[in-house]
């Protein structure tokens, strides 16, 4: 089965998309890394390989988790499925 | 399975002073940038020799000028090279740079352009690297212990599946040869933002824990000095945004990957000084991935892993730079610039134990003598860190 997104940790808030190609609606399985285990999810984006994806609703200005630990702030609305990246989240730092 | 590290060997070559080299690089080392010229007219004329050239070295002070030597003086230090020409405009720094690196033992001879000319320099120092060519081609390799084999890490054009994947193979390995006993290096100062907690948790003692953390403090205080944004496509790049990562602190994350899980900080370093014992040593350096190398090469390290995303191609002139990715559109298009593919990381067709050996084969491949990706498309980049302005 081809893992279309990997989670480091079942606490956090995106996957990283780790194939080309992925289109809105596309139903994607997921591989929770820490926890060794799969989930399917189905994606709301047009999403580049890299790139991450919400795997649970984000209010304007939640805390990010990924591997765990706090990587920013959302600074819009993110709905499961869709595409996160520099247009909807930003650092806390500097 | 696995590779057993206690009873793994190398061969290489054995320096006057214990360490052991596994290149045998007889280097023309200009001490100043208006120097490269006659350095670059010797390794032309004298087969089996490389150049060094660089852009500094005129009208440094303090510690910017420290730092100046420390890398020069560093590099030739390093056991990768058996001996070394230094040319520089005139003969005061050329000495004090040759007498820094005839502590290690090795032949260094020293020149000066200044009453001689670019066209008589060039003469007498490719006598020099002529006998030295002769010197260094004659030394035998030597059956080492892989404890003597010193490593240094550091990733770049780093994107998502580099924290995913490839950072954590450099880590798998890098628990396995700290274990070992092994002397190793990561650095990358502003790249551990937001991750810094991680690091300063693992430092060995609450010394080494202050020193790191006054070390990263001052460098957040250049930061934010000098910023006139949040740093967006400084750090992270372009070149990471475009792959994925969306923050200083996702990337730091996937960054501190690289010292693994069992690791500890056992000690830290000033750029370009070197490890006075085994273990793993953060050094303060800079994240650009040519500036860090160099220093890598300086402090004496002579096999490097560098975790790369979406494809840094770097090389440097004396220290082998091992690539290994996770992104399975970098293997498909850059594949000549690729040593270990760990792509199967991401599809469960390989787990971080199987990836960690294969990079550990690839290290000991790499220091028996097997050319990297990056030393067979000839990339020899080689920065200089400066601190300050030129007086």
């Amino acid at each position: 089965m081809t893992v279309h997104f990997c989670v480091h940790d079942e606490g956090d808030s995106v996957g990283v998309v780790v194939v080309e190609g992925i289109r809105s609606g596309q139903t994607l399985n997921g591989w929770i890394m820490d926890q060794d285990r799969m989930i399917e999810f189905p994606a709301r984006s047009d999403i580049p390989i890299g790139h991450k994806v919400a795997i649970k609703a984000i209010a304007k200005g939640d805390t990010i988790i990924k591997y765990g630990v706090d990587i920013g702030k959302a600074v819009a609305d993110i709905g499961a499925g869709e595409h996160l990246h520099v247009h909807n989240v930003k650092t806390k730092r500097w | 399975m696995g590779i057993n590290l206690k009873n793994a060997t190398f061969e290489g070559w054995r320096r006057d002073n214990g360490r052991m080299g596994v290149r045998n690089h007889v280097i023309i080392l200009p001490v100043d940038d208006i120097s490269n010229a006659a350095a670059e007219g010797v390794a032309r004329n004298i087969q089996g020799t490389l150049a060094i050239p660089h852009a500094y070295g005129r009208l440094q002070f303090g510690a910017d000028l420290d730092l100046h030597f420390r890398t020069i003086i560093g590099t030739g230090c390093n056991p990768n090279v058996a001996a070394v020409v230094v040319i520089g405009i005139e003969l005061g720094w050329a000495s004090k740079v040759a007498e820094g690196i005839a502590k290690t033992g090795k032949p260094v001879e020293y020149f000066a352009i200044e009453q001689n000319g670019d066209i008589n320099t060039i003469a007498s120092a490719s006598r020099a690297a002529y006998r030295m060519v002769k010197y260094a081609t004659a030394l035998k390799k030597t059956r080492a212990p892989l404890v003597d084999l010193w490593v240094s890490t550091k990733c770049g054009e780093s994107d998502t599946t580099s924290g995913l994947a490839s950072c954590p193979t450099v880590g798998n390995s890098f628990d396995k040869l700290w274990e070992n006993g092994n002397t190793l290096v990561f650095g990358e100062t502003t790249e551990l933002t937001g991750g810094e907690h991680l690091v300063a948790a693992r430092c060995r003692t609450p010394e080494i824990r202050d020193q790191f953390m006054k070390m990263f403090d001052r460098y957040q205080a250049v930061v934010e000095a000098n910023k006139t944004s949040d740093l967006s496509e400084s750090q992270p790049t372009k070149g990471n945004i475009e792959g994925g990562l969306t923050t200083i602190e996702e990337k730091a994350l996937g960054n501190i990957q690289k010292i693994g899980k069992k690791c500890t900080v056992d000690g830290v370093l000033d750029k370009a000084e070197e490890p006075t014992h085994p273990g793993l040593w953060f050094m303060d350096s800079s994240s650009a991935a040519a500036e860090m190398v160099t220093l890598c090469a300086a402090s004496g390290f002579a096999v490097h892993t560098f975790p790369t995303g979406q494809g840094n191609v770097i090389g440097n002139p004396i220290l082998p730079v091992i690539k290994l990715t996770a992104n399975p559109r970098t293997q498909r298009t850059m594949s000549e610039h690729i040593d270990v593919d760990v792509t199967g990381l991401l599809q469960r067709k390989m787990n971080m134990d199987e990836a960690g050996e294969a990079l550990l084969d690839c290290i000991i491949r790499t220091a028996d003598g097997q050319h990297t990706a990056a030393e067979i498309l000839g990339h020899r980049e080689y920065s200089l860190t400066r601190l300050y302005e030129s007086a």
